[in-house]
């Protein structure tokens, strides 16, 4: 007997507006100052109404778009019902028959040895608003909670999968692949720690009997994953114990209610979730406050010019286009879309893009980490490592001055260093290429001179005596041409 | 439309209304919603299956603001009529 | 005619002739307030340093000949579920008895622009919900005319308040008939306008797919001037409606021409008291007297509207008030086990019974496996409802019904049997279920000496045809002139 895992995923992101979805409130992150980005409309208040912001709307589209969804033409706004302290107004503002978009799907590659790809189907994403924030006692003294209504009003969209996942790293898979392409297409920042992407996961196990019939076990969701690997260990432990408690008990979708469990990241375990009574009634209805949102063709049409190209499609393109390799084009396009602009520039304009790759991924990448920079404040600007790399590739320059010059350029003291600063550096440290023998003639033949028994060595058949040689006249010259003064001392001492 | 009420389905809409009862407004709103409730099931004469429902007096749409951020209220002012706060949050019993 | 007793533009036109201050007008309503609200329980609170404060601020700027406010130096009372900010706002429930909301609605925002002078908040039924103010949780509102009987309601405040000589002018909210209603019963000018002409912001919700600000005044005239202040769009509410307010003022005084004037047969039904059937049928006669021809119109969903107001109203209700929980603000209960307990506790104590009794209604509506029989069949009907005013309004201009069954009840005539408190609402509730303007005016008087009113109704954003037909009327008749002793 074996059984089959079914996942299906429910991602909350925050959208990346100003204020909130309705109300003029900040959405900044502002744990630290509780309960100062609020109004009457957020606060619940009596009397406050909601007006729709116009923006949140726009990028709920443009995800929508972007998980190729469609967008119906007409959606309305619904009251979601349930008492909870963080919900000052005791009904969240949401989408329930009618939701912006639906019927979608986003594909991840299920392996990057067989590149094996996957379409993930998408029910729908809506739009809605999120809750405040309560803190509990943590002392199990049973002391009073605590409500920060900073986050009450900031607009989400959720992201409903079909239960298309297949393993705890095909759902990590598909979140890593929507949380690149959420940040490509620039609607959410997807800060997992600050709360900005959220995930429960719909777990069971389709169970093979050996009398050839399925069974499904009962449907569990799990809350409060936080990080990639906790959907991952989390789903990984329910999936045991699913199977586990199907051993022990035989129980099935039909026998038991669906359950919901929240994933205790210290411990490791999924925990019972204490049954909210009435939880099932939300007695959603449409909100009267709200207008309903018409879409055209046009509009539809619009925000579809403004997607960027979808990491997936980038990522076959860099391999393609620029030779690279499926590690190297998968590390830039993770690194999101302002690290992938700069490859792309610097590799279009160096005209080598094995190249760039190399440069990219390895020296600018360490720096950015080192540094804790982001790539918008890296000091050297892609059209300067395009020159740098170009004056490698013409040999006006070793790749190891090539280092030097870049090191030189990131520790330039007075602002951005233009493409200017990569000849003065190179002058400054006298590292253009010699490969005029004439002028490295004479020093090769001080060298000869002065190493009697190194030549002596050389002549006997050691071939490791002449790299000390070179060394030496590469010290006295650092732009010299290693592979001319090579052979300068191979004529010289045959 | 079923149009009594027993005790039981009036305490299950209490609970789901978060109002807590004496026994005697169980009794008398389980009469009174009855009687409104029989009274209501005159609309079953109207067959309205082809009928959109109207959920707003005014069919508008397409009503924004746009995404400017505007003055929030103090954190006094936010917990000025709260029954209980430290300060800076709104109190309520332990949750969990 | 005295200070009390006189319209909002005579004694507009006294001050701007000097004859008068805004310091002795808000005094007079003052003194008439505390002399008299004792045994009316018009207010709630009066805010009456502040309100001195603002008279005198008003006359300062007259005499140095400032710009004024279309209302400046005028005393407006306000329905205590319309915040204003800094003064308590206690929707006459011991769940906001202390509530003073940081932020003024935007009809106060208009108001004190204009210039008016918000002397006090007037008593309604608990959250709007009732028809007499019985359902105050601090007071019972008398009718000025004979204090046995009932001010009506829910804006029984209000109402009473314009009748008694207390505020030339109040606003109120009409969610089922809630103007119009103690309009008539206290004999005074009620209009609740198209839903979307005034701004809801800071109208605290009963039902909102229903509710509507709307004013009272002495006369038609009156009731123009105070709708042209706070009718227009207001992007705070989504729901206000982006349409250009007209001069209601400047066109009142000209008569509609080749007026049509619907009228129900369904005035013959049972249930309809002689007295108010008897005044609808003189007030037709009079606008027939004027040239107006008279189209009897069938309104087929009529008798649904009751049924319709009761699923929609509640279950909007059940929502709307589901925020008082005792967390964020209002009343908490002293004692209770948890915070489930909390929430239910602290509502059970702070709701009085119309509220829970429609709460309940509601959330039974909305509820799973009775949405699609309830909540869902009457958005339909309300469909249905409205496009009988459509039909109706091709072939009339204005339509004339009574506003209530019956004159002016008296008070704990209908407290024990809320059915039938709400199947008179009958000839109301169409309106909010419809989005349409309605007007309450005076039109005949009981023989008990109790006002009964007229009402008339016209098509959405028809404000200014129904006040100029309101106007026509009232220039033939005296009724508006009579003042309860
Ligand atoms: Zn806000």
């Amino acid at each position: 007997m074996d059984y089959t895992v079914i996942i299906g995923l429910e991602v909350h992101v925050q959208l990346q507006t100003r204020t909130k979805l309705f109300c003029g409130c900040s959405t900044k992150f502002n744990p630290d100052h509780p309960n100062t980005q609020t109004c009457p409309v957020c606060l619940g208040l009596p009397g406050a109404l909601p007006v729709l912001n116009r923006e949140a709307f726009h990028l709920g589209m443009k995800t929508g778009l972007a998980i190729n969804c469609e967008i119906p033409a007409f959606t309305k706004w619904d009251r979601k019902q349930y008492y909870y302290p963080d919900l000052p107004k005791a009904y969240q503002i949401s989408q329930y028959d009618l939701p912006m978009s639906q019927n979608g799907w986003l594909e991840i590659e299920l392996d990057p040895e067989t590149r094996e790809k996957k379409k993930i189907g998408i029910i729908r994403a809506h739009l809605e608003e999120d809750a405040g924030k309560n803190s509990h006692d943590e002392s199990g003294r049973g002391q009073d909670s605590k409500v920060d209504l900073n986050r009450c009003g900031t607009p989400l969209i959720e992201i409903v999968s079909e239960p298309d996942l297949r393993s705890a790293q095909e759902a990590r898979t598909y979140l890593e692949e929507l949380k690149l392409l959420l940040t490509y297409i620039d609607v959410s920042d997807c800060n997992m720690q600050e709360g900005s992407l959220r995930c429960d996961a719909n777990v069971n196990l389709h169970v093979h009997q050996a009398n050839g019939e399925t069974v499904p076990t009962p449907i569990v969701e799990i809350k409060n994953l936080n990080s990639f690997r906790g959907v991952e260990q989390a789903i990984e432990y329910e999936v045991q114990r699913q199977w586990k408690h199907w051993q022990e008990t035989g129980l099935s979708l039909k026998d038991v209610p669906k359950e919901t469990r929240g994933w205790d990241a210290d411990r490791g375990v999924t925990l019972e979730q204490r049954g909210k009574e009435d939880a099932a009634d939300y007695r959603y209805f449409p909100d009267p406050d709200l207008a309903p949102v018409t879409v055209t063709d046009a509009e539809r049409e619009r925000v579809s010019q403004e997607l960027c190209e979808r990491p997936a499609d980038r990522r076959a393109r860099f391999e393609e286009s620029y030779q690279l390799s499926v590690y190297d084009a998968a590390v830039i396009i993770d690194q999101g879309l302002a690290v992938a602009d700069y490859f792309e520039t610097v590799a279009e304009s160096c005209g080598n893009g094995k190249q760039a790759a190399n440069w990219v991924t390895q020296d600018v990448l360490r720096e950015l980490n080192e540094r804790g920079l982001d790539i918008s404040k890296f000091p050297i600007q892609p059209d300067v490592l395009a020159a740098l790399l170009q004056k490698v590739n013409a040999e006006e320059i070793t790749i190891k001055s090539g280092r030097t010059v870049f090191q030189e350029l990131l520790n330039y003291p007075e602002g951005v260093p233009g493409i200017e600063q990569i000849q003065n550096i190179i002058e400054d440290k006298g590292l253009a290429l010699v490969s005029d023998t004439g002028e490295l003639d004479s020093i090769v033949q001080a060298v000869v001179d002065k190493n009697e028994k190194a030549v002596a060595d050389f002549q006997s058949g050691k071939q490791a005596a002449l790299g000390a040689l070179i060394g030496q006249v590469m010290r006295e010259i650092k732009g010299a041409d290693p592979k001319a003064v090579r052979e300068l001392f191979i004529a010289k001492m045959s | 439309m079923s149009v009594s009420l027993s005790q039981d389905d009036v305490l299950k809409v209490a609970s789901l209304s978060r109002l807590k009862l004496s026994e005697a407004e169980v009794n008398s709103l389980g009469q009174q919603m009855g009687s409104v409730l029989k009274y209501i099931a005159m609309l079953d004469e109207l067959n309205t299956d082809a009928i959109e429902p109207m959920a707003h007096a005014i069919e508008i749409s397409n009503v924004f603001r746009e995404d400017e951020l505007q003055t929030s209220l103090p954190r006094e002012k936010a917990l000025s009529n709260a029954p209980q706060t430290d300060g800076n949050y709104f109190l309520v019993p332990a949750i969990l | 005619m005295s200070i009390t007793s006189a319209t909002a533009s005579e004694l507009l036109a006294k001050m701007n002739s000097g004859e008068i201050s805004s310091e002795e007008i808000t005094s007079a309503c003052l003194d008439e307030i505390s002399r008299r609200d004792g045994s009316i329980n018009a207010f709630l609170s009066v805010q009456q340093e502040a309100a001195l404060e603002k008279a005198r601020e008003v006359d300062r700027k007259r005499k140095a000949g400032k710009p004024l406010g279309k209302l400046a130096g005028l005393p407006v009372a306000l329905k205590d579920n319309i915040c204003s900010e800094g003064v308590t706002t206690t929707c006459a429930s011991k769940m906001l008895e202390h509530f003073v909301p940081p932020y003024d609605a935007h009809i106060v925002e208009q108001l004190k622009a204009a210039d008016a002078v918000l002397i006090g908040k007037t008593n309604l039924d608990e959250f709007a919900m009732g028809s007499s103010t019985e359902n105050s949780a601090f007071k019972t509102t008398t009718n000025p005319w004979n204090t046995a009987y009932a001010a009506g309601g829910s804006s029984g405040g209000s109402a009473a308040a314009v009748s008694a000589g207390f505020a030339p002018l109040a606003l109120g909210s009409d969610t089922g008939g809630s103007i119009r209603q103690p309009a008539s019963f206290c004999g005074v000018v009620g209009l609740k306008p198209t839903y979307g002409r005034v701004s809801r912001y800071g109208l605290v919700a009963f039902a909102s797919s229903l509710d509507q600000i709307g004013p009272f005044a002495r006369d038609v005239t009156d009731a123009a001037l105070i709708l042209g202040t706070i009718a227009g769009k207001d992007r705070r509410d989504t729901t206000s409606l982006d349409a250009a307010v007209p001069e209601y003022t400047s066109t009142l005084e000209q008569p509609l021409k080749n007026l049509k004037v619907g009228y129900i047969e369904l005035l013959h039904e049972e249930g309809l008291h002689a007295e108010v059937k008897e005044a609808t049928l003189r007030a037709l006669d009079v606008y027939k007297s004027l040239g107006a021809e008279m189209v009897p119109i069938t309104l087929p969903h009529a008798k649904y509207c009751v049924a319709t107001y009761y699923i929609i109203a509640p279950s909007e209700a059940s929502s709307n008030l589901a925020r008082y929980d005792g967390v964020h603000y209002g009343y908490r209960a002293p004692h209770f086990e948890n915070m489930i307990d909390m929430y239910a506790a602290s509502r059970g104590e702070a709701f009085g019974d119309e509220v829970k009794r429609r709460i309940m209604l509601g959330t039974y509506a909305l509820s799973s496996g009775y949405y699609d029989a309830y909540y869902l069949k009457a958005l339909k009907v309300r469909r249905l409802i409205r496009n009988d005013f459509e039909q109706a309004f091709q072939s009339v201009d204005i339509i004339a019904t009574p506003v209530t069954p019956t004159p002016a009840f008296t008070i704990g005539e209908l407290v024990d049997d809320p059915l039938a408190m709400y199947l008179a609402d009958i000839f109301t509730t169409s309106a909010n279920l419809s989005g349409i303007p309605g007007i309450s005016i005076p039109a005949g008087m009981s023989k008990n000496n109790l006002p009964i009113g007229l009402q008339l109704l016209a098509p959405p954003l028809e404000e200014e045809r129904l006040l100029r037909a309101a106007r026509m009327f009232e220039r033939e008749t005296d009724w508006h002139l009579k003042r309860p002793v």
